[in-house]
């Protein structure tokens, strides 16, 4: 059975009200991959990972999940899943090692065993000092480390994680990229939510796109960055309305066209190389078109969006018209 | 059980994941033995937060005591002609309004309690729909037996001699608490439906106030309007009354014990399965 998906969700829909907020969405996950989905807010993320953790009934499609039915057995679904959602869900009044003690007897450990568990998994994610303590004089890092903790307990095969490091400082997003890498090692299959780009090209094998609730590709992190260029060169033209012979010479030069931005004399050129900037700089140079500001980025999830659905990642304005 | 690889903690090196026998051990259900004991843990949580917070111990310890004090000076001479003679009347009565109070705190608690994030992984997880429910009523025992007791020992303070001794007592403090854990599953289930906390606080108003003062707590049946007369006899709180009088005061078991019991059970049968049914949709 080693060829078994760990998720096979095919069309999967979810309505709020007359609003579709998942509007069929394959996933297909493989056993022991760190499986991404990436999209802008209200993108429909959470959503379908709570439709497949049983916490949402699903309003039409198929899902399995180790070849088990989520619709039909939702209590082996959740023998098999590890969730931990996008905001913490563990018990304010409790203490960090009370926490972890609940959650192992109420998945039937006994009583010592329980407490040994609640010990290890404090050390391994560094929380003993702090593991008598209320949470309430918990930082947020800490909490994510409880709530991920949580979900560990009975090493379940599959584990979700929606958003694990939004709102984490760049040293305990490193330290959590790091422990997730730990479970796939361990024999886990990984199932991530992200709003970032370079996380999801950090940690995952591969990447669905979701936008207002469909998917709009499914690749490797490389492939979906090759789409985009591996970085951008952001030009200001000194005048706005040079703007058509400064694009002719950067597809002279490049071969493609760059990405054309509401403000007036702003383009991005995506780079299949960041040392092609320079050519692009004398180009431009060449044939006497004045720049205001430069830099070099890497692409962002917004960037991708737009060559990928040819609107922004928060273009608010535009999803609020599309309802 | 033969699941010792899934309880080994996840520390790296130790065994590996195999993903068809984790899914080969997982079960359809919650067996009886585990629904027990994960009821037992939620119960467990709720105790540790009621030592937490102590306030929230006030309306078990300030009602009694107000109450059957206050009830007793005021009426006792109108109803009963004196202050003794009305006691035997009142204590029952004070000790079902009392056990109804704490009833609708738990309906309350529990919806403020659902609405935290602890409620998700409480339904992500292999537990049986009933425990998150049943765990905080058992919890709630506790509170109905200080209650009941405080409320006898004021009683007693202010010159009651039950008339059913010890045995009658006890029984009597018995029947209250299983009177209370068995109506609380209406106020459970209403909090498992209601939007707010606040909604299920008004809510139980409405129906806590007719149960128990549309009821024989602190009038006889007899002194008041047919048409009053025929609610206050069909009322389940009435006989729960009865049933609490009979055994403080006289000791003796009667049909109305046994009717308060029956009565009791039929609510726990309807309203414990409607809580879950609600609860397991709200998801
Ligand atoms: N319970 C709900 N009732 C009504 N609408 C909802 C509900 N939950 C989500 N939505 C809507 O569904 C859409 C998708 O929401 P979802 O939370 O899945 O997005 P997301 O991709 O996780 O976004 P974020 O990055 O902000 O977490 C949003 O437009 C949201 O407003
Ligand atoms: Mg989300």
């Amino acid at each position: 059975m080693a060829d078994l998906n760990a998720v096979r969700a095919d069309n999967l829909v979810k309505d709020f009200g007359d609003f579709r907020a998942v509007d069929g969405i394959d996933l297909h996950v493989r056993q022991g991959e760190i499986f991404g989905v990436l999209g802008p807010n209200g993108a429909g993320k959470t959503t379908t990972l709570r439709m497949l953790a049983t916490l949402l009934p699903i309003d039409d499609g198929h899902a399995e999940i180790f070849g088990v039915d989520v619709r039909r057995e939702p209590h082996r679904i959740r023998q098999l899943v590890g969730v931990t959602g996008q905001y913490a869900s563990v018990d304010e009044d409790l203490t960090a090692r009370e926490n972890l003690w609940l959650f192992a007897r109420l998945q039937g450990l006994p009583g010592s065993r329980a407490r040994t568990i609640a010990g290890d998994l404090l050390e391994r994610f560094g929380l003993q000092e702090a593991a008598d303590r209320p949470l309430s004089q918990f930082s947020g890092g800490m909490r994510r480390r409880l709530d991920l903790a949580s979900s560990l307990i009975t090493r379940p095969p599959l584990i979700f994680l929606d958003e694990p490091t939004t709102g984490l400082d760049p040293r305990t997003r490193g330290q959590m990229w790091d422990t997730i890498r730990e479970l796939v090692t361990d024999g886990s299959t990984i199932l991530l939510t992200t709003q970032y780009l370079d996380e999801a090209d950090q940690l995952a094998d591969r990447v669905a796109v979701i936008d207002r609730g469909r998917k709009v590709a499914e690749d490797t992190p490389d492939a979906l960055k090759s789409q985009v260029g591996d970085s951008t060169l952001q030009l200001n033209l000194a005048d706005g309305s040079d703007t058509a012979l400064a694009a002719n010479v950067v597809r002279r030069l490049l071969g493609e066209d760059p990405v054309l931005t509401p403000e007036s004399g702003r383009m991005n050129v995506p780079l299949p190389d960041p040392d092609r900037a320079a050519d692009v700089l004398i180009g431009l140079r060449e044939a006497g078109l004045g720049i205001s500001s430069v830099s070099v980025a890497k692409p962002t999830l917004d960037e991708v969006f737009l060559a990928l659905t040819g609107h922004g990642a928060d273009d608010e304005s535009q999803m609020e018209a599309a309802r | 059980m033969t699941t010792t690889s899934t309880m080994t903690p996840a520390t790296p090196g130790s065994r590996r994941i195999d993903p068809p026998a984790a899914v080969a051990r997982t079960t359809p259900h919650s067996s009886v033995r585990e629904t027990w004991v994960q009821t037992l843990a939620m119960a467990w949580r709720a105790l540790k937060k009621m030592r937490r917070k102590p306030e929230q111990f006030f309306d078990v310890l300030i009602q009694p005591l107000l109450f059957t004090a206050m009830f007793a000076f005021i009426f006792g001479g109108a109803i009963s002609g004196s202050v003794s003679d009305y006691l035997p009347v009142l204590i029952p009565g004070i000790l079902a309004q009392t056990a109804l109070t704490v009833c609708m705190a738990t309906g309350v608690q529990l919806r403020e309690d659902m609405d935290k994030g602890v409620f998700d992984r409480f339904k992500s997880l292999p537990i049986a729909r009933i425990a998150p429910l049943a765990g905080p009523m058992i919890a709630d025992l506790i509170r109905y037996g200080i209650a009941s007791v405080l409320t006898l020992a004021t009683g007693l303070a202010i010159g009651y001699r039950p008339g059913g001794g010890v045995l009658g007592s006890v029984g009597g403090i018995a029947l209250t608490v299983f009177a209370g854990w068995s109506l609380a599953w209406i106020f459970t289930w209403l909090g498992t439906m209601a939007r707010s906390a606040q909604s299920v606080q008004g809510i139980s108003m409405m129906i806590m106030f007719p149960l128990t003062f549309l009821s024989n707590a602190f009038v006889p049946a007899e002194t008041l309007p047919g048409w009053l007369e025929a609610f206050v006899k069909v009322n389940p709180v009435s006989h729960v009354v009865s049933a609490v009088r009979d055994l403080l005061n006289d000791g003796a078991v009667t049909a109305e014990v046994g009717w308060a019991v029956v009565g009791c059970a039929v609510v726990v049968a309807i309203f414990a399965p409607l809580a879950v049914r609600s609860y397991s949709r709200k998801m």
